[in-house]
């Protein structure tokens, strides 16, 4: 075996053993640490995914024994894409919040910040590697918890609020997955990805126990898709990502949702098997609630007044489109889903961390009738905004018009869904761009004598610095997307 | 009727004057008190704005379901949907049951190559006597590391959400010790006197007989994480702090999740890559046997009682 096949194992380790140090650190110790980890793990997914672009995916035995009785993690080109990925915005969105973190929360609270980012992580990599579900639930708590401590540490009545919310749901979520996840145990008798899958072909084949089948499988559907707040169980998003620090939301909008619906990717495609999955129509539920989200989620980011809140409500409408595609039941459906997944953590982030720069330069006011002309006053920011807009609403040279138009086409396959899907998505587009648009021109009206005052390059260097990043990813995913949709094409094809 | 008075005496009695105002004819204001035609009211336009900031800023603060009608009807709503849900979803979970493999059969889907080698050859394998153990830390010791994780991240969130600064904890030092128990209840402490020395006794047994008997770092952990708690609440923090601060604490933490990851990391690492790991597994029944187990052990029992005894003193009065 090669040396590279270590590196999952050892990033999910090291993400691990920096939360612990980082525990008894200063805070700005904490802070480096946390860095150098991602830098370190950004590091070491170029080489895992280089190493499976040559040599295709493998599995990696984590002790002596092997998979049945011990634990196994798998990384293919899709595991090391997306941990690549996970890497590089968490490390952006850390870097783009820093000097708010200062600001909201308590100096002594600091350094455990960066130990729940550290664990999440760790959790979010071990989401994405694992190759057994009782793997996978256990680092969903770990998931679950530090996203709690991630929205409340910013305290004020809200953020506690929202953090409640966030837990009761999310731990909906977790116990439905449990419950089904016990089920396909009790059905199968196995834990490991690849054989509950050989069994639950079997079992299909043989029509036995069927409705206990497709009860586990909605059930660890619904709890995921709670997770991941999808269209009617969305509730708890908006307070949870507008009112707490900005990494945070940057953090848990572009990745813990995200995390979450890889494991039901793998799930999908792992441990139940695309085709069966696909025949107990639970896809259909899946592709009408998507198509709902698309447009209640941003016809309440229309109404919304505050830009955080829109952004938030937004991600709603977001992930619509991820379980659109889910929804299509088809190769090219599920390929534009998970584009779309990076896409949107691109540019999702890109947007949280543009607005706290035209927040800041109008008072610390989240309210559009304060953020008139902000743009002048922050010209990065405005800028960073303007292109996050664009490629949300879907303009060319962005990366949300590369998953529009991998939706379009996936949709066009289907013959009996294109019709909705493509009206869907003609009005959700029209809509993002009133929301979106109606922002950008508030920002670059021009005001006259405005209390607040503008900042230079000079004072905001390292904000710019990442702003400028993200600008570069979001065009880089524009641009170049067809290696990144081969690489998705290839991954998911090893899954099967 | 004929007049008493003629009209120009009546028109100098108070009488003349009342009747006069009352029939409006004559304003007693007119002429004798200055007047100005009135002003058009103006309201800077930085005045609303403040005012609309401010009743906005009202708005978002006060939860006033009184005045927001749509929450009102969404609670309702909510409330009902959620009902509904629960039902719903214990119905089907009642129903799905009777469908599920029945229980004790031979031949369920359970039963098979996995828990039979488990069961088997765990012993050889292991070499704990207690199968719970060697599967939980042998087999599937990175699951079991997870876990422990999820006691420390509990206990990170916790310090988040209750931890005070020092000075204040200081300040209140006295008050948090005998807020809730009397000062030096003998009947505690003598109690105490009594049983702590046991309890800890018993939970380093347990813990060090994990491999051996039924128990285990979590369960041993929380037994002295409890005796911890009655030396506490008997004696004050004041006491206990001579031999468990934070300082301490954080240490135990951190020294016992490092090595418990350091063992980890060795076991897969070797195992993965074909190393042979030098991990002498003893004669089984021994105390000093079963490889990695009894190390492991150790190290979650400690981290197990560091977190229930935290979890206590954070919840009381907000530090260690």
């Amino acid at each position: 075996m090669d040396f590279v096949c270590n590196f999952p194992c050892i990033s999910i380790l090291l993400c691990l053993f920096a939360g612990i140090i980082s525990s008894g650190l200063r805070s700005h110790a904490a802070m480096w640490v946390n860095t150098a980890l991602l830098a370190v793990n950004t590091a070491l997914s170029v080489f895992t995914l280089t190493y499976t672009l040559e040599n295709g995916p493998f599995v990696y035995v984590m002790g002596r024994f092997p998979a049945p009785w011990g634990n196994e993690i798998r990384a293919g080109v899709l595991e090391a894409l997306m941990a690549l990925f996970f890497c590089i915005i968490m490390l952006l969105s850390l870097f783009g919040g820093r000097h708010k973190l200062l600001q909201e929360v308590s100096e002594n609270k600091i350094g455990l910040y960066y130990v729940l980012t550290d664990l999440l992580l760790s959790s979010l990599l071990a989401l994405i590697y694992t190759n057994d579900l009782f793997t996978a639930y256990v680092f969903v708590e770990i998931n679950t918890i530090s996203a709690c401590g991630l929205i409340m540490i910013r305290q004020n009545g809200r953020t506690i609020e929202a953090a409640v919310r966030y837990m009761i749901m999310s731990l909906l979520g977790s116990g439905m997955l449990l419950l089904g996840l016990c089920m396909l145990y009790d059905l199968t008798g196995h834990l490991l990805m690849s054989n509950i899958r050989e069994s639950v072909a079997l079992l299909a084949a043989d029509g036995q126990y069927q409705i206990p089948l497709i009860v586990a499988i909605v059930l660890m559907s619904v709890g995921l898709c709670i997770k991941s707040a999808l269209f009617p169980f969305h509730a708890w998003l908006p307070d949870a990502y507008g009112y707490s620090t900005v990494s945070s939301a940057a953090i848990l909008s572009s990745l813990v949702s995200k995390g979450y619906i890889f494991l039901l990717i793998k799930i999908i495609y792992r441990v139940i098997g695309f085709d069966i999955y696909h025949d107990t129509r639970i896809i259909d539920i899946l592709f009408l609630f998507g198509l709902m989200g698309m447009i209640f989620g941003s016809l309440s980011a229309i109404r919304e007044n505050d830009i955080r809140r829109m952004i938030a409500y937004s991600s709603v409408a977001q992930i619509g489109y991820i379980y659109m595609g889910f929804g299509m039941g088809t190769e090219a459906g599920m390929t534009a889903s998970v584009f779309h997944m990076l896409s949107h953590a691109a540019t999702k982030s890109l947007l949280f961390i543009a607005a706290i720069g035209l927040t800041d330069v109008s008072g610390g006011s989240r309210k559009f009738i304060e953020l008139t002309g902000s743009g002048y006053r922050h010209k990065w920011a405005g800028v960073t905004f303007t292109v996050g807009s664009l490629s949300m609403v879907g303009v060319p040279l962005f990366s949300g018009f590369i998953s529009k138009l991998l939706f379009a086409q996936a949709a066009v396959q289907n013959h009996a869904k294109m019709l909705p899907a493509l009206i869907v998505l003609g009005i959700s587009t029209i809509l993002n761009a009133i929301y979106f648009m109606k922002t950008v021109i508030r920002i670059y009206t021009p005001v006259e004598d405005s209390p607040y005052e503008g900042v230079t390059f000079r004072q905001t260097s390292m904000y710019s610095v990442v702003l400028a990043a993200f600008i570069v990813l979001n065009v880089i995913l524009g641009v170049s997307s067809q290696p990144v949709v081969d690489m998705i094409r290839r991954g998911l094809a090893e899954f099967m | 009727m004929s007049k008493r008075i003629s009209d120009e005496e009546y028109s100098k009695t108070r009488a003349f004057h009342f009747f006069r105002w009352l029939s409006g004819s004559k304003d007693p204001y007119v002429g004798a008190v200055e007047m100005r035609p009135q002003q058009e009211a103006t309201v800077p336009q930085e005045t609303l704005l403040e005012r609309m900031r401010e009743a906005e800023m009202v708005r978002d603060k006060v939860y006033d379901e009184e005045q927001n009608k749509p929450a009102r009807i969404f609670r309702r709503v909510y409330v009902a949907v959620a009902i509904l849900f629960c039902i719903v979803l214990v119905g089907v979970l009642l129903v799905t049951v009777s469908y599920l493999p029945p229980t004790g059969e031979a031949d369920k889907p359970v039963n098979n190559t996995v828990s039979a080698r488990y069961i088997e050859s765990g012993l050889q394998e292991t070499g704990a006597l207690n199968i719970v153990s060697g599967m939980i830390l042998t087999y599937r010791a990175f699951d079991t590391f997870g876990e422990t994780n999820v006691l420390f991240i509990a206990t990170c969130c916790v310090m988040i959400m209750l931890m005070v600064d020092d000075a204040v904890l200081k300040k209140q030092s006295e008050l948090n010790d005998r807020r809730f128990e009397p000062k030096n209840d003998t009947i505690l402490q003598g109690a105490a006197f009594v049983l702590c020395p046991a309890i800890f006794i018993f939970g380093i047994y347990i813990i060090l007989n994990g491999h051996l008997s039924p128990g285990g770092g979590f369960s041993g952990g929380s037994i002295m994480g409890a005796g911890l708690i009655l030396y506490v609440a008997a004696f004050g923090f004041k006491k206990t702090q001579r031999f468990f601060d934070e300082h301490i604490y954080k240490i135990a933490k951190i020294t016992a999740l490092c090595m418990y990851g350091l063992i980890g990391t060795y076991f897969y690492m070797t195992g993965a890559n074909g190393i042979d790991n030098h991990i002498p597994l003893g004669t089984a029944g021994h105390i000093l046997s079963s490889g990695i187990i009894l190390p492991i052990n150790i190290c979650v029992g400690l981290e197990v009682a560091c977190t229930m005894y935290a979890f206590y003193a954070l919840f009381r009065r907000g530090g260690l």
